[in-house]
């Protein structure tokens, strides 16, 4: 266990540097950012030439690319172009953006298996087939026009929330937003634990735990459910992941200031410090995931071990 | 049924999680008290650049740079026209050599008096090219910029020589050449006095900045949220009317407009276009759309030799008359625009240049002799004309594509003209300002201060900063410098428009639309504006 954490600590370096140098080339390419600071006309000359000498913006990508990673590996990432600190983004940024994708993932945890168990236990009755149909519909409505939809139902027509998060948001005023950003995800858990109890339930150890008299309860959650996980948790875990960097829909409906929104604006203005440093922290968090994910294995199937 | 309970369970927790939320949310804004100390919510954009006064060139920091400061000069915010606000006089015998009077009495919120020198040092700051200050140019009519500014090479002076301290409420500035109207600039934010924490601890003031204007602010989140509170001390007349004004950052507008027609926001300043329909019934009079003091343009690459020949002037005048402005300010805008019948903008009023019609025929849409003129300028240069924007921002997809339908119709060919989107702004930016275009391209130009100085001379004048089209012409330079010698106003203002006039019949642009300033407030606020600049005018406002 301990050498095979190790040997998957050791895989993540090379894809560390791989990935950020493709982000870093991929920004590079959009050409100029200096253009843009100035807003309709043509930043003079002197004052271009001065900014981009100090955002290193002169020099060639490679010697761009070894500077800054230099510069990470002593936990400086940078300025961005308002002239805040990359790491202080980072820091109002991730908090928000986490607390978004734990609501979401504890949704999509609960409310995803429990509806998967109850369908997989009960093939074919209404309830199956009313929790299909409706799981079909959330996959195929995309995310904003349900995150628009909801936003205009609960925060204008009804009033129960407000259309837009405030500035630091606590954990209630982000349950309509994970609901939202979660839809979709939730749909495919049910769809995947539904799909994988269904299958167990005529498995062998559980019909022999059925046959030693165990309680329902007990035969359904620690036997069947348990081994009916693995799937369920591959998709969380690489979940995790989309689920950080792939908010921007929902944070720009709601207007949550958290990873997405600092990307999208990193992007338009062609910031690279500031959409190679977000890039390279979700990299990572993608890799811990994964790595998470499969340690998982072999606690939910002692079967599944480890050199 | 056990499912069906457990979600009709799980969905009554949320609401009651959301409704207690809702009932606890009484930050901000929403739960302050009415009247004077009422407190205006508005919805605000994360500045693009540090917020220092010579380095805001956007809307978003200057609005918040407008609240927190005053300058010598202060546009009306109906008429636009420049008036005196810090400044006691500002005299000239020969439109070249001024003297700046200040009044006594005022100061900056941390106490410090505002002086001579509050000025002088921050103009100082503001044209050094060391400090990257974006507005530096604004400083390049006083003499010495171009030993603290040259255009390469390093700075070989730390202050302009132009300027002199007199006395504590004096000081004097020389300029490169005449210019009368050089006092009318003054009301830029790029003017405005900093105090001496500015340059004592830069970054504390950054995070914070200490002004001399009616609000001061209270508290700031980059990237989310200001919270500005009126100064009771404020010298000046144009006290705030309200008890302060909280800015919160929005990465979409119409998050912002949905927060307004719930009631969780007082002030949107931009309704978003896809709202433009609803936005009579959302909100019937508190909805504003006025004239703001932008023009958007097709500009031409005058560099590319094709471009520059007397065939293609003419090519540019059908190409103006082939254009069916009022239409397509009707269906795509909305009448958010208002079709362009000069190069400068009706928030100049008729005094200040504005003249409505003075482009004439060449503006108006007229399919047939649209047609004739292109083809005896020997059709488009190229055989297609295309038309560069930006994809990113501005929804201008939309009207580049009618620009095109409009002349592909009048030319009866569907190819004639067609779009050129380019993925970013910045990248867009970069290709017009490095001569990489060879077709048209969307320009636009949101005026620095109302003059028609403003309108003409940065953008056609030869060489001029945003003359970025490279046109050259040498009746129209001497125009405007004479304009500019000019010592009286209303007579600068008629050489200025004899200059304008002979951009009907080079067309080095074609002048689309004047932009409007579009608002939307709450019921609980009143007396809303939007000044010239289309920023809304905060101190204002007042709360019911």
């Amino acid at each position: 266990m301990g050498r095979y954490v190790i040997r998957r600590l050791l895989q993540m370096i090379p894809v560390f540097f791989g990935t950020t140098l493709l982000i870093f080339l991929m920004v590079n390419v959009m050409g100029d950012p200096i253009a843009g600071l100035c807003g309709d006309r043509q930043c003079d000359p002197a004052t271009a030439a001065q900014l981009r000498s100090e955002f290193g913006l002169d020099k060639p990508v490679w010697q761009q690319y070894l500077t800054y990673m230099g510069n990470v590996f002593t936990g400086d990432f940078g300025t961005a172009f308002n002239g805040q600190k990359v790491t202080e983004l980072m820091a109002t940024a991730f908090p928000i953006t986490i607390r978004l994708t734990v609501v979401a993932v504890v949704f999509e945890v609960v409310i995803g298996i429990s509806l998967g168990v109850v369908t997989g236990l009960r093939r074919g009755r209404p309830i199956d087939t009313t929790v299909l149909i409706l799981t079909l519909v959330v996959i195929a409505v995309p995310t904003f026009v349900t995150g628009l939809l909801l936003q205009l139902l609960l925060g204008v027509k009804w009033g129960i929330i407000k259309p837009s998060v405030s500035a630091d948001p606590t954990f209630d005023e982000l349950l309509v937003p994970g609901l939202v950003l979660a839809s979709v995800s939730l749909a495919y858990v049910t769809r995947l634990t539904r799909t994988s109890i269904a299958e167990n339930a005529r498995a062998d150890y559980v019909r022999t735990a059925v046959a030693k008299g165990l309680p329902r309860r007990r035969v359904v959650v620690r036997h069947l459910l348990r081994n009916s996980l693995i799937p369920v948790v591959t998709f969380i875990g690489t979940d995790v992941g989309a689920l950080m960097g792939g908010a921007i829909v929902t944070e720009r409906i709601f207007n949550i200031h958290g990873v997405g929104y600092q990307l999208y604006q990193g992007i338009l203005r062609q910031n690279s410090q500031t959409v190679v440093g977000f890039v390279t922290i979700l990299v990572l968090v993608f890799l811990a995931a994964n790595l998470i994910v499969d340690l998982l294995y072999a606690v939910l199937d002692p079967r599944i071990r480890y050199a | 049924m056990r499912g069906a309970t457990q979600v009709r369970w799980a969905a009554c927790a949320v609401a009651v999680a959301l409704a207690a939320t809702a009932c606890g949310g009484g930050d901000g804004g929403d739960g302050g008290s009415g009247g004077a100390d009422g407190i205006v919510s508005s919805s605000w954009g994360d500045p693009q650049n540090p917020l220092e006064p010579a380095n805001t060139n956007e809307v978003q920091g200057g609005k918040v740079l407008d609240m927190v400061f005053r300058g010598l000069i202060r546009y009306d915010p109906k008429t636009g026209e420049a008036k005196n606000m810090i400044a006691e006089s500002i005299d000239s015998k020969d439109s070249q050599n001024f003297t700046i009077k200040l009044k006594d009495g005022w100061t900056f919120s941390d106490g410090e008096k505002v002086t001579a020198k509050s000025f002088v040092d921050a103009w100082n700051y503001g044209a050094a090219l060391k400090n990257n200050q974006k507005n530096a140019y604004f400083f390049q009519y006083i003499e010495g910029y171009d030993k603290v500014h040259p255009e390469s090479g390093s700075a070989s002076a730390e202050t302009l020589s132009g300027l002199k301290v007199v006395d504590d409420l004096t000081f004097t500035a020389k300029l490169t050449q005449k210019f009368s109207l050089w006092p009318d600039t003054l009301g830029y934010s790029a003017f405005v006095p900093l105090p001496k924490a500015f340059y004592d601890d830069h970054d504390a003031w950054l995070s914070k900045p200490v002004g001399n204007g009616p609000y001061t602010i209270e508290s700031y989140a980059k990237g989310s949220s200001m919270n500005l509170r009126k100064w009771d001390d404020y010298p000046g007349d144009d006290k705030a009317k309200n008890g302060g004004v909280d800015l919160k950052v929005f990465t979409d507008n119409n998050t912002a407009y949905t927060d307004l027609t719930a009631g969780n926001l007082d002030l949107v300043d931009d309704v978003p276009a896809s709202q433009l329909r609803n936005v009579e019934t959302d909100l019937g009079d508190r909805y504003i759309n006025t004239p703001a003091g932008i023009i958007q343009t097709l500009a031409f690459p005058f560099y590319d030799k094709e471009w520059d020949t007397d065939d293609a002037r003419k090519v540019r005048q059908g190409l103006s008359m082939a254009i069916n402005r009022p239409q397509i300010t009707d269906q795509i805008f909305q009448k958010t625009r208002t079709p362009a019948s000069d190069w400068t903008s009706p928030v100049l009023g008729d005094d200040g240049g504005f003249k409505k019609g003075l482009c004439g025929k060449e503006c108006t849409y007229d399919k047939a002799a649209a047609k004739k003129l292109i083809d005896e300028g020997g059709g488009i240069p190229g055989g297609q004309l295309k038309i560069s924007y930006n994809a990113d921002t501005g929804s201008h997809k939309e009207w580049v594509d009618a620009v095109c339908n409009s002349i592909n119709n009048v030319m009866g060919n569907n190819k004639a003209c067609v779009g050129g989107p380019v993925g970013t702004f910045a990248d867009f930016r970069a290709q017009v300002s490095t001569q990489k275009l060879t077709g048209a391209w969307r320009a636009g130009w949101q005026m620095d201060y109302p003059l028609i100085q403003n309108f003409l001379q940065p953008l056609y004048y030869t060489n001029a900063p945003s003359n970025d089209g490279k046109w050259s012409n040498q009746e129209f330079d001497d125009l405007v410098d004479k304009a500019n010698a000019e010592s009286d106003k209303a007579k600068a203002v008629t050489t200025f428009q004899d200059a304008e006039k002979i951009l009907v019949t080079e067309m080095p642009v074609i002048p689309l639309w004047y932009q409007n300033g579009s608002a939307g407030y709450s019921d609980r606020v009143d007396n809303v504006e939007l000044n010239p600049f289309s920023v809304p005018v905060y101190e204002e406002i007042t709360v019911k």
